[in-house]
């Protein structure tokens, strides 16, 4: 079946676009390679039979989310990373967080392994349908409608808080 | 066809997953620029997605992708506030660098 390669070459391109955005010292080309990655995670969403996660991958996450990122680093301007650490020592000599990170690394590395060569396979996914948008609104507005409706004060108290920390110093405003 | 590839079931999901999630991790660590560590966590709150939806479909029930839904407002809440103060961070310091950040260091 040609979906089963369809899953290889979405993960490829997951993966291949966020090792990119770590790697990459431009901000700008990160956030855009992040756009890649997620449009390969929608197609893997429409794999597993989520369309509904999929649509909202691509509105939400790909049109809003780093929409707004790209707009901040544009609004910054400060496309280069600067670093006070030679590039070309060795990541586990240096300093502070970064040898941390690598640790961190090479343990969930080591963990993958693990999991790879221990793990067992698990079977196939069952034939049940879950791609029903009704059964999701249903579930969301009668299961989960308290959970709904603390989503909804958050997500005041986030824009509370973002209008607050971005606001400009009134004291400044006096200034010529 | 068929023969190429082994089909993909949910421990192929959960190994993907288990691989953005390390990337991410790896790079909250390893980039020294804000906005690209705020990218890193986007990175990790969609490995997760993966799983949540991956598992949901394997035990066949829409719970996965509700809990995904969840996540994807936490996400756009936290990149709202998260961005509020890389502004504001910026208009103090100039940089975005973490390590120049250290008015809070004891």
């Amino acid at each position: 079946m040609g979906s089963d390669l369809l899953f290889y070459i979405f993960g490829a391109v997951a993966v291949g676009a966020s090792l990119a955005v770590i790697g990459q010292r431009n901000p700008i080309y990160s956030v855009l390679l992040l756009i890649l990655s997620f449009g390969a995670l929608s197609g893997l969403y429409i794999l597993l039979d989520a369309p509904f996660v999929a649509v909202i991958q691509i509105i939400v996450y790909a049109g809003a989310i780093m929409v707004l990122f790209l707009f901040v680093v544009m609004l910054l301007n400060a496309p280069h990373e600067e670093t006070d650490y030679d590039e070309r020592v060795h990541p586990l000599l240096r300093a502070g967080p970064t040898r941390f990170g690598v640790v961190l690394a090479i343990g969930l590395i080591a963990e993958l392994w693990w999991a790879l060569t221990k793990g067992r396979e698990t079977g196939p996914f069952g034939d049940g349908s879950v791609s029903s948008v009704a059964a999701i609104g249903r579930s969301l507005f009668t299961e989960y409608s308290f959970q709904f409706e603390v989503t909804s004060v958050l997500i005041l108290v986030a824009m509370v808080g973002a209008v607050v920390l971005a606001r400009r110093e009134p004291k400044s405003e006096g200034r010529p | 066809m068929s023969g190429l590839v082994p089909t993909p079931a949910l421990s192929h999901y959960l190994i993907l997953s288990a691989v953005l999630f390390t990337i991410g991790a790896a790079g909250v660590f390893v980039r020294r620029n804000i906005i690209t560590v705020l990218l890193s966590i986007e990175i990790m709150l969609n490995a997760v997605n993966l799983t949540f939806v991956a598992v949901g479909r394997y035990r066949g029930t829409v719970d996965g992708q509700i809990i995904t839904f969840f996540v994807m407002t936490v996400a756009a809440a936290e990149a709202a506030v998260g961005l509020a103060i890389v502004i504001g961070l910026f208009r103090h310091k100039e940089s975005l660098n973490p390590d120049s950040f250290t008015a809070l260091k004891w």
